[in-house]
């Protein structure tokens, strides 16, 4: 099962080698990781997803948890939230297939190249991946998850 | 708050002054200098010269775990900081409170490829607890602080510290001000386990019909034997220890079934097997452990005190987890028996000390081996460590290695007080007996430490003998002398048909007595049975001398019980063709 989990660590030098470290050591399998700066410049915020069942979600966290530079973790999966994950495509614009997807965009074209950004959940992405493979998509480009819980729950500290 | 002008290199030591460090280990170099300059200017903390880094780790490794103050190390940057890896390592796997601060080029070389520069943060990262590199002189104080505090606090570990050399410049002087108190928003190690936790844990443990107290290093570390001790007592269950628990409750009590796991006693092993309930406490269920963790003790419901969140649950499902120090869920834990009246089957009770009385009669470890003489003309490495308890009474501090003798030194020596066994058990590194003992004889320099050690181990680190020398300390290595790679050859005996790829040295080894007194130690050699007591007694009433005592032991000797992989911890080896399964 997909999880994706997020965390708050100390903006710090080593900070995030500790955490991408600490995937490899233990043998957790990583597919997405995305980090930013937020708008507390002390902090930066690290969404990953991975595959695994309760045991290892919850080892994970606990793991990452006794990272002294993370501050807050959470397993985002542990209730409802919203995931999104951003995708650029290129395409040849003899090949520019006609894309059935909402959410997406013409972001640049010339007469030769046509660029589409597209906005989902990585499912949806993944699904649109597969139909558009006909088409022969030049490069395809994915932010990795990113979440929020859909309730008043924010991953912050109070100062 | 103690102000005054100080570079980076005296605002260094003088923080571990205030931390109340007193004696560190170390060894030079030019990344450090600055700060050995600065060491040579103050009479705080004395300064012991190691022959190698990797002693001088495990030297504020043993330090730490003797006193339960935290070990300080200090080592230069490349050859130095990588020398230091083995020993943060083994602190790391054994949680215990280390300091290393490494000596760095300076700043504006890092990233350079300069010489001796590497990177400490980097190739130790995924060894320490944390790890600091130092990027301003000012900041010097308040990472000691920090440092000391997460190495010391929750579950201990080691934490490193990297000073480029330029801001322990001595004409680079700040204001030096010592933090009082720290507070981190990210790092709170829990205190007290959650009550309603421990009120469920008590409901267990009255309905319990086959308990066990499995208790662990993390009860030593936190000095939670006397709690451990009470409550065993107040409720009469029988008490294990892992390999790095032992001493929490005292070996000799007729409570204690000794070790568990891989080379623990059959009486252990079968109870652990068979429980209803598991007591846990600061015991982390590793592989040593449980043997096939599908198939541990699978009638055993598990309550499980430990520090470390992510301990509990991480290989057996704990069906009551407690997370805190231990010796406050203890404590609470106690209060809490005592204040409802527990309607415990002490029938059931009896009849399950019965059953270990039953298996420890049947299959326990023989005692009482020195009685015997020699066996087929040789000395059992047994009857060494029988002798050598005898002769110390039972209340040295005993180091080992790793190999046959450090599990017969588990084994055959009852240790009665906690922070008395000392040994690398989570990494297993051979070469840790020498150096760990000195820092242990360092702390105690009026007790008697022993270090138990094999030919092969004692050579891994064998250069502290002139360490030793220089500062007068009086350790005495028991060299349980196999001519092997005991432990090696023992798995290629049980699991390879005999076949002794590289575990004998072929007449290589060096005249250990010669050796030692070239170091300027005595050194005593037994060969035969008839001389092994009146050794020994030499050996240990020596006091102000170093004493090398190289006994030849049955080369034939394998430990036993043993674990057969892959199985229940019932299944056990009791001898070369005693197994019962
Ligand atoms: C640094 C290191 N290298 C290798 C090993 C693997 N190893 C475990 S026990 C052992 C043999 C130890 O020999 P010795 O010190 O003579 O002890 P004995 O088993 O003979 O009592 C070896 C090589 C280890 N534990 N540590
Ligand atoms: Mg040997």
């Amino acid at each position: 099962m997909k999880r994706v989990i997020a965390l708050l660590m100390e903006n710090q030098p080593g900070a995030l080698s500790r955490v991408v470290g600490l995937f490899s050591q233990r043998g957790y399998n990583i597919e997405t990781l995305v980090v930013a700066p937020t708008t507390d410049p002390t902090l930066s915020r690290l969404t990953m997803s991975t595959q695994g069942d309760e045991k290892v979600v919850e080892q994970i966290t606990k793991q990452l948890d006794k990272l002294i530079d993370v501050v807050m973790v959470s397993d985002l999966g542990s209730s409802d939230f919203i995931e999104r994950e951003l995708m650029l495509i290129k395409f040849k614009k003899d090949s520019f297939p006609r894309i059935s997807f909402e959410d997406s965009d013409v972001v640049s074209e010339n007469n030769e190249i046509i660029n589409v950004q597209v906005v989902g959940t990585s499912t949806e992405l993944d699904a649109l991946v597969k139909e558009i493979e006909d088409s022969n998509p030049i490069e395809i480009v994915r932010s990795g998850s990113l979440g929020i819980s859909k309730d008043a729950n924010t991953l912050s500290i109070e100062n | 708050m103690d102000k005054s002008n100080k570079s980076g290199a005296e605002a260094l030591l003088h923080s571990l002054h205030l931390e109340g460090v007193e004696l560190m280990f170390g060894y030079p170099g030019g990344a450090a200098l600055h700060i050995y300059d600065a060491i040579f200017n103050q009479d705080h903390v004395d300064h012991i010269l190691v022959r190698h880094e990797q002693g001088a780790v495990h030297a504020a490794d043993g330090y730490a775990r003797a006193t339960g103050k935290p070990g300080v190390a200090l080592v230069t940057s490349g050859p130095g900081a990588t020398n230091a890896i083995t020993g943060l390592a083994t602190a790391y796997m054994d949680s215990t409170p280390v300091v290393v601060i490494s000596g760095q080029v300076k700043s504006n070389l890092i990233g350079t490829d300069s010489f001796q520069e590497t990177d400490m943060i980097g190739v130790s990262r995924p060894i320490v607890k944390h790890s600091f590199l130092v990027q301003r002189a000012e900041d010097i104080p308040e990472i000691v602080k920090k440092a000391f505090h997460i190495a010391t606090t929750g579950r201990p570990g080691p934490v490193v510290i990297d000073v480029p050399k330029d801001l322990t410049d001595p004409d680079h002087k700040f204001e030096f001000t010592y933090p009082s108190e720290i507070k981190m928003r990210s790092y709170n190690p829990p205190k007290s386990g959650d009550l309603s936790k421990i009120k469920e844990a008590v409901d267990l443990i009255e309905h319990a019909k086959r308990p066990v107290i499995y208790s662990g290093g993390g009860v030593i570390q936190d000095d939670a034997s006397d709690e451990l001790t009470e409550l065993a007592r107040l409720l009469n269950f029988p008490v294990t220890n892992t390999l790095m628990g032992l001493g929490a409750f005292p070996g000799s009590d007729p409570q204690f079934m000794g070790m568990l796991g891989m080379h623990g006693t059959y009486q252990a092993n079968m109870a652990m097997h068979n429980a209803d309930l598991i007591v846990a406490v600061g015991a982390r269920f590793d592989d040593r452990i449980t043997n096939d963790p599908n198939k541990f003790s699978l009638g055993a419901k598990k309550i499980h005190i430990d520090v470390d969140a992510a301990s509990v649950s991480k290989i057996i499902h704990a069906d009551v987890p407690i997370v805190g120090s231990a010796k406050e869920c203890l404590s609470v834990l106690i209060q809490e028996i005592k204040t409802r009246d527990l309607a415990i089957d002490q029938d059931q009770l009896s009849s399950w000390n019965q059953q270990i009385s039953e298996w420890r009669e049947a299959h326990g470890l023989n005692h009482s081996l020195l009685e015997l003489g020699p066996q087929n003309g040789k000395i059992l490495p047994q009857q060494v460590v029988q002798s050598l308890y005898k002769e110390t009474e039972g209340k040295a501090f005993i180091t080992s290695d790793v190999g046959q003798h450090q599990m017969f030194a588990a084994q055959y020596y009852h240790f009665d007080k906690p922070r008395q066994w000392i040994n690398s058990g989570g990494l297993g590194t051979m070469g840790f007996g020498l150096p760990s003992a000195m820092g242990v004889q360092l702390a105690f320099p009026d007790e008697t430490v022993a270090c138990v050690t094999g030919e092969g181990s004692i050579q891994m680190c064998i250069q502290e003998l002139s360490t030793c020398l220089q500062y007068g300390l009086p350790i005495k290595i028991i060299n349980l002398n196999n001519a092997a790679l005991g432990m090696v050859r023992q798995w290629q005996d049980m699991q390879y048909g005999g076949r002794h790829s590289s575990s004998t040295y072929e007449n290589s080894l060096p005249d250990f007595v010669a050796l030692a007194e070239s170091y300027g130690h005595i050194g005593i050699k037994v060969s035969s049975f008839d001389d092994l007591e009146s050794a020994m007694r030499e050996c240990i009433s020596l006091k102000d001398r170093l004493v090398f005592l190289d006994v030849d032991v049955d080369p034939n000797e394998h430990v036993y019980p043993m674990l057969e992989a892959g199985n229940s911890m019932d299944y056990m080896w009791l001898g070369k063709d005693k197994k019962t399964w």
